[in-house]
């Protein structure tokens, strides 16, 4: 079978919907009263049964009525956004943003009880009311996601100088991925993985015909592709190994790596070559994980993760969350009800799922998982939807980005893969994280808008 | 595009699934292991997170719990902690519990199933019942008397009251406040290393878990085994015993303290503590017989607990006659528990009969609802009810006019007996003096107290040392606080 035959007998795409398609804001809104009230219920009842340590006086910010007040307000605004600019988005897409966003800053206020004096909840909630207004912005400012398709160059500038700054700043926790600029920190490389999706999905969409059909022939059915077109592509990817060993962030290395991958392979079909850069990857992985200590560590970790307490030096931070989820077990301690502040200084970032895994126990926690799993496929779905190349690889990058971005750190702190530093979306405690994935599902409302969106006559009969 | 954005999908499908498989195998396959690891701190946590029970004397709490603010929150605080340090041992957060903190463990910290009449109920809400109480049989007058007399001085107290087994005091000197052992810290750490660095041994626990040789007052265990074998079937019979007594098969010869021991009566030796009678009696009983008789009275049993263990008192079971004649008088190898010879006074004077000593009258619940309640229970008849009628006899006669008088008490009837046991290389050690001793009041039927003192380092003149000037006046405080105090009965 060639790529030629295979384009033959692609299924079709999604039917167009109908002229007057059900727009679905009635239940977006009632999804989202039902996320908010949800937060609000875990919110109360962390704030009335307290820690295991009594409770700090809350602050304006953190108190149940000014959470309740500053949630619905927020997403309200959202969907009138929505409403007004987006009316055939996908209805789910705002309210599992909501309520993850929504679960994260109780988990988040509840290990701000155990943990008096580094009180995060307060700050979480600013990032977030700035990562709504930035989503009502993308919704209102962006009318069509085409639009974007023209700044691909002017992206990934961006994006690699983002992407650079922060080696110029000192490392924290051994990774140099932060600018600290006035008592604020943010890590640029979050920014940077939007603007590099739409770079892939511009340039492999302008180019995906050359890279699928051309190329000299190897043997068998690889063909060896164009180096004019890979070029660019593969400097991106050799740049995304450079960061690893220059800022020691394996997660973010890893994610533009998958999402190099994935973008590619949607835009050829070429499994192939997915398969010599895994291995290319896989190859890469291995030397760094030998000879750079940082990573290494990492590794040696996910091994043995009860390695320090055999040295009598105590459970390290993964032994610490592998308990956290033990204790959990099936239905889980209760919120507030958990130890997983003994994880220590990362418990409210990288080890958030841990909090969830032991006070909401496995049922809790799958729930979370299977909400993600829903937001991904309803990014999937729109990009299957879409009728132009360019938004169907967004889409799928955009789902891709969210969708590895849980495995990875999820995968890492219940220990089944190396733990490399990421954040949890909307969950993890982190302003440029929340900041972004706002962005991102601001973007997928417009995408999963535009499938939706019956089209006139004319162009439908086109 | 849209097969392969439908393959990403897939894709992304399988990783949440690895996930989702990933996460139940923590949480459900391995959560056993991980929570029974020895780093995971969660059961200590749990353990500290609700107020200890209490342990109560006289109905009152001797314990208290004082909230750390720590991750290990609460701590345990001590009321009169060197006085019942004994009884209640201590419990820390470092170096765990003993004594009644470790042998009522459960119900203190919550943990005992009988503390929730619906244990699903806390399953279910995720909570546990708070600490129960454990109820002592201490009485505080008799503590304190006790704990006064000895005045810091080594040594040791054990009462109990004859007819039930119930201790009544139990008190060790030099002694500590178990609350210096609270909590963690280096200021725990210290305090612990300290305590077990002091020569005078603060932390042992001298009632229950040292033995001494018990020097004469074995002779009462030497005298009702005479008696119950019909060895002697009149005590006031003269038992042709030549002073000094020459030790069977040996050129050694036994000497008295004092005199008129020779050809004296079993009364007359067991009043004036004749070691030479009493020997030569040990030796015609023999040594099957002798082993007996101790055993009847607990001696030779490792498994006594009260409910903590508390130490064997040995009496040998293969010896020659030079030694059996020694041990007769509690010396050679014979060594007793205060706790011990307090028995043997309690079964003389419950007609015989000794009842198995017990700390922990009751447990129970938060709210005072009972848990469990200690069962009386026999533990061996040491000698016949005559016997033990003639033996009652003796021993007054030794507070009246022999060697115990120091212990009499005015108003009521006392029993007891002095000794002053040798001990050290060649006996080079100063002395231990002993009393054991009971005492009811007149017109009761049944004695209130038997009581056994012992005190190692009683300051005084070599010779002078004896049970009477040391020890007596100690028992008799006691035993005063036992009569005097209002009976308690439930």
């Amino acid at each position: 079978m060639t790529a030629l035959t295979a384009k033959v007998t692609e299924p079709a795409p999604l039917p167009p919907p109908d002229a007057d398609a059900p727009k679905r804001r009635g239940v977006e809104l009632t999804l989202l009263a039902g996320a908010v009230l949800i937060s609000v219920l875990g919110h109360s009842y962390v704030a009335l049964t307290g820690g295991p340590t009594p409770s700090p006086t809350p602050t304006p910010l953190t108190s149940t009525p000014h959470y309740a007040a500053a949630l619905s307000l927020t997403a309200l605004l959202a969907h009138l956004a929505v409403r007004l600019r987006a009316p055939y988005a996908d209805p789910l897409l705002l309210p599992i943003a909501v309520l993850l966003n929504g679960l994260g800053l109780v988990l988040i206020q509840r290990l701000d009880l155990a943990t008096p004096g580094e009180a995060g909840a307060g700050t979480q909630l600013r990032w977030s009311a700035l990562g709504v207004a930035l989503f009502v912005l993308v919704v209102v400012v962006l009318r069509d996601h085409r639009v974007l398709q023209r700044y691909a160059y002017l992206s990934v500038t961006a994006a690699l100088a983002l992407m650079l700054v922060p080696v110029f700043f000192p490392a924290v926790n051994g990774a140099h991925i932060w600018i600290r600029f006035a008592g604020l920190s943010f890590q640029p490389g979050e920014f940077a993985k939007i603007l590099l999706a739409v770079f892939f999905a511009a340039y492999l969409a302008a180019n995906r015909t050359a890279l699928a059909l051309t190329g000299r022939r190897l043997f068998w059915r690889l063909r060896l592709l164009p180096g004019r077109v890979l070029g660019p592509i593969l400097a991106i990817w050799l740049l995304s190994v450079g960061l690893l060993v220059l800022e020691r962030d394996l997660g973010t290395s890893l994610l533009f790596f998958g999402l190099f991958v994935i973008m590619l392979f949607t835009a050829t079909g070429r499994i192939g070559w997915i398969a010599i850069g895994l291995l290319l990857a896989a190859f890469g992985a291995y030397a760094v994980g030998t000879f750079e200590p940082h990573v290494h560590s990492r590794v040696d970790d996910w091994l043995n993760p009860f390695a320090s307490i055999e040295r009598g030096e105590g459970p390290g931070q993964l032994a610490q969350s592998l308990f956290a989820f033990a204790a959990g077990g099936l239905l889980g301690a209760g919120l507030g009800h958990g130890q997983s502040f003994l994880i220590g200084f990362a418990a409210k970032s990288d080890f958030v799922l841990a909090t969830a895994g032991e006070e909401l126990g496995l049922v809790g926690l799958t729930a979370i998982l299977l909400l993600y799993g829903l937001l991904v496929s309803r990014g999937f779905r729109a990009g299957l939807a879409l009728r132009d190349p360019f938004g169907r690889l967004l889409a799928t990058g955009l789902a891709s980005i969210v969708a590895l971005q849980v495995f990875v750190i999820a995968g890492g702190v219940t220990g089944l893969i190396p733990l490399t530093g990421m954040a949890m979306p909307f969950l993890a405690q982190g302003g440029s994280s929340v900041v972004t994935n706002w962005i991102i599902v601001a973007l997928l409302v417009r995408l999963s808008d535009s499938a939706r969106r019956p089209r006139p006559p004319a162009e439908g009969a086109a | 595009m849209i097969r392969y954005i439908r393959w990403c999908a897939y894709f992304c499908a399988l990783l949440l699934l690895a996930l989702l498989v990933n996460v139940a195998r923590v949480q459900v396959w391995e959560a056993a292991a991980y929570g029974a690891n020895p780093a995971n701190k969660r059961p200590v946590i749990a353990r500290y997170a609700e107020p200890r029970g209490d342990i109560l004397v006289d109905g009152k709490p001797v314990t208290g719990s004082r909230d750390s603010g720590q991750l290990l929150r609460y701590e345990r605080t001590y009321a009169d902690g060197p006085l019942y340090a004994p009884v209640t041992g201590f419990s820390s957060q470092t170096y765990g519990t003993s004594f009644v903190e470790r042998a009522e463990d459960a119900i203190l910290a919550g943990t005992d199933p009988g503390l929730s009449a619906f244990p699903l109920w806390y399953e279910l809400s995720r909570g546990r019942p708070g600490g129960g109480d454990a109820a002592t049989t201490i009485r505080a007058a008799l503590q304190t008397a006790a704990y006064r007399g000895l005045g810091g001085k080594r040594g040791a107290v054990a009462a109990l009251e004859p007819a039930t087994g119930r201790i009544l005091a139990l008190v060790s000197s030099p002694s500590y406040d178990p609350g210096l052992l609270s909590g963690t810290g280096t200021r725990v750490k210290a305090a612990w290393e300290r305590l077990n660095a002091d020569p005078t041994r603060p932390m042992l626990n001298r009632a229950l878990r040292e033995t001494y040789p018990p020097g004469s007052t074995f002779k009462i265990v030497t005298a009702a085994a005479a008696l119950d074998a019909g060895v002697v079937t009149d005590a006031d019979a003269p038992t042709q015993t030549p002073d000094p007594y020459p030790l069977p098969g040996t050129d050694t010869l036994l000497p008295n303290a004092g005199t008129g021991c020779e050809d004296a009566s079993m009364a007359e030796a067991v009043r004036w503590s004749c070691n030479t009678v009493m020997a030569k009696i040990g030796v015609r009983v023999g040594l099957r017989r002798m082993v007996a008789a101790a055993e009847r009275f607990g001696f030779n049993d490792g498994g006594l607990r009260v409910p903590s263990w508390v130490s064997r008192s040995d009496f040998d079971t293969d010896m020659s006659l030079d030694q059996l004649a020694l041990s007769s008088i509690g010396q050679f190898n014979t060594k007793a528990t205060p706790l011990q010879m307090a028995m043997v006074a309690a079964a003389v004077a419950n007609g015989g009969e000794v009842r198995t000593p017990y700390l922990v009258d009751r447990t129970t619940q938060e709210d005072g609802s009972p848990v469990r309640r200690a069962d009386q229970r026999t533990l061996s008849r040491a000698m016949s009810p005559s016997t033990a009628l003639r033996m009652q006899e003796l021993m007054v006669s030794v507070v009246e006019d022999g060697t115990g008088r120091n212990a009499a008490i005015p108003g009521a009837v006392v029993g007891g007996k002095t000794g002053t046991a040798q001990h050290g290389v060649g006996n080079a050690g100063t002395p231990y003096a002993w009393f054991i001793s009971w005492a009811r009041a007149e017109d009761a039927p049944q004695a209130a107290v038997a009581v056994a003192v012992v005190v190692e380092d009683a300051v005084a003149d070599r010779r002078g040392i004896s049970g009477n000037s040391a020890a007596a006046p100690i028992a008799r405080a006691v035993m005063e606080a036992a009569l005097s105090a209002r009976p308690r009965r439930r």
